[in-house]
């Protein structure tokens, strides 16, 4: 790669700098309670790149990810230390806004979750709560974000009637518009496919791959062939810890640790 | 296995006896018969009220002109030589509780459903809800003396110029007896919208605020105006409360501060009074009581186009 070739001729923590971490995860340790659910977690995620997190159930990556937008807090009970920076911004710091790191991370759930509203609404929602009201300029986002999400052609002679209307793979697409609408810099998806039929499921894929150019992306998911088609690096998640981080190509192909090996050749999980 | 009939398991011989006896044909087809009785007493039973309201009122209107009831501003049927029955002034102190009530509770109401729902912990909801629902179970000729030993004696503390009678304390009172059923089932709409959607708003980065104002309350919106209609429609036919401290005077003023009477205050002075059979006076309570069932009735159909008309699909 170009960049690297750069890279190479400055000095290593100016590297690190050119690498445009988006999210920093330092020592990071949470609990339910009493339960360790995640243990010393260290990962830098790259900008404009796709990580997947992969791992068996209660491995603690939906946990992570909800985290990482502080989805967490909704939690009763949800402890933490250590520290996440997004940007170079502690998440956990008093000055940071929730509702910041929110806007500029959108998050894509399990389940399509439109809100009770009309198509257009569901979009131009997100604008509306951040105070602008400028008509055209609404207009032409609602219109830029289902293009966006690759939903524009399917839905446009009917955005004015309900989300609920919509298959749930055109739903999970119009959840990724709501997304889009408020441009941000990250997306995060906790397993964003897995209530979705295969044909839903690889449109929404396909629809990653072009979101890539434009946004990073931190998908969980379950299914490994998903992982490998889809992202650039990939965390091997277990119990709370994370065994393994690397490009997508070495967790599949060569992975260091047994244990990656053993969940990727379906030896357990 | 070592049962002496191998063939025949216990459980075969009891499945033989219950299909046999024809105990259960017989207890089937007897059921939907009992059941369709039950509806069917229920249902004549509205018919034949809606019935004797409606022939009483007819022998009403054979001795009031029917356009005396409706266009006369005077309600004083007591006049030995010249009684009117004009139906405004009873309408009038109907819809003064009701419009006082109405500001009142629903204000409140919807206030404590939103904090119940939206902001208050699994305990305080456990505590608070309960509490509510004893409100719900206050008798209302209790009401009636909160509103006439109370709240009417603290209103003139304040307010010199009102009188012992008036619209307001009633109305106030009125409005604290309808707060539960309105906090109640606007709680129910609101806890009824799905956790993900709620998700879906606060990871947009919208506050707990604008979440709960502008994604939670519009989609319970159908259930929040049912509440409404029901409290209110509670409030028009709210007897005891107006009838102890409201007064017994039918008015036409649109003034608050004095002594007024409602449809439903009317019929209990009637019917507790000593008028006779057959008159003038006993009839028209009939009167009255029908314009009221045309006031609820008007009220329940409007709940049900509102929840038909808003409905949300979650």
């Amino acid at each position: 790669m170009a960049l690297t070739a750069v890279n190479s001729k400055k000095k290593p923590e100016m590297m690190e700098q050119e690498e445009r971490l988006v999210y920093n995860t330092k020592n990071l340790n949470l609990w339910y309670g009493d339960h360790h659910a995640l243990k010393n977690i260290n990962l830098g995620i790259k900008e404009k790149d796709v990580t997947a997190i992969i791992g068996p159930s209660g491995c603690g990556k939906s946990t992570y990810i909800k985290t990482l937008n502080r989805m967490i807090d909704l939690v009763p009970g949800v402890k933490t230390n250590g520290t996440i920076e997004y940007r170079e911004r502690d998440i956990f710091s008093k000055e940071f806004l929730v509702e910041e790191l929110r806007t500029r991370v959108g998050m894509v759930f399990q389940k399509p979750n439109p809100f009770p509203k009309s198509i257009y609404e569901n979009i131009a929602f997100g604008l509306k709560i951040h105070g602008i009201k400028n008509k055209q300029i609404i207009n032409e986002t609602v219109e830029k974000s289902l293009r966006g999400a690759a939903l524009w052609d399917e839905v446009k002679d009917r955005i004015h009637e309900p989300a609920y209307g919509l298959s749930g793979g055109q739903q999970q697409r119009l959840c990724i518009a709501r997304c889009l609408a408020l441009e941000p810099d990250v997306i995060l998806m906790d397993e964003p496919t897995s209530a979705l039929d295969p044909v839903s499921t690889l449109k929404v894929e396909e629809l990653i791959q072009e979101l890539k150019e434009r946004y990073s992306i931190i998908i969980v998911t379950h299914n490994m062939q998903q992982a490998a088609r889809i992202s650039d690096k990939t965390a091997f998640f277990l119990n709370g810890e994370v065994v393994e981080f690397d490009s997508t190509d070495t967790i599949f192909n060569s992975p260091a640790d047994s244990r990656t090996d053993d969940y990727i050749s379906g030896r357990f999980g | 296995m070592k049962t002496p009939n191998q063939d025949v398991s216990p459980v075969q011989q009891l499945l033989e006896k219950k299909y046999n006896g024809g105990f259960l044909n017989r207890r089937e087809k007897i059921i939907p018969i009992v059941l369709f009785i039950m509806a069917a007493v229920s249902v004549l039973t509205t018919v034949g009220i809606v019935l004797t309201l409606i022939f009483e009122t007819v022998t009403f209107f054979k001795d009031v002109s029917i356009v005396e009831f409706f266009t006369a501003t005077e309600w004083y049927p007591f006049s030995n030589t010249d009684p009117v029955y004009g139906i405004w002034p009873l309408v009038l102190g109907t819809l003064k509780i009701t419009l006082i009530a109405s500001l009142f509770a629903i204000p409140i109401g919807l206030a404590v459903a939103l904090y119940l729902s939206e902001y208050a912990s699994t305990r305080t909801r456990k505590i608070m809800k309960p509490i509510l629902e004893v409100l719900a179970g206050v008798p209302t000729i209790v009401y009636g003396f909160f509103a006439l030993t109370f709240i009417t004696p603290v209103l003139r503390e304040i307010f010199p110029s009102l009188e012992l009678f008036n619209a307001i304390s009633p109305g106030i009172v009125v409005g604290i007896m309808i707060i539960p059923t309105i906090v109640s089932l606007s709680e129910d709409a609101l806890s009824s919208v799905p956790e993900p959607v709620r998700h879906g708003a606060l990871a947009m980065g919208s506050t707990k605020w604008e979440t709960a104002s502008k994604v939670i309350f519009p989609a319970a919106l159908s259930g929040i105006l049912a509440s409404i209609v029901l409290g209110v429609s509670r409030a028009i036919g709210e007897t005891m409360i107006v009838s102890i401290a409201a007064g017994s005077t039918p008015s036409a003023a649109l003034d608050l501060t004095s002594s007024l009477q409602t449809m439903t205050s009317y019929i209990v002075q009637v019917t507790t009074g000593d008028a006779g059979f057959g008159t003038t006076i006993y009839y028209s309570i009939y009167s009255v009581g029908f314009t009221l069932f045309v006031f609820t009735l008007a009220m329940n159909m409007l709940a049900q186009f509102i929840s038909k008309r808003f409905r949300e699909e979650y």
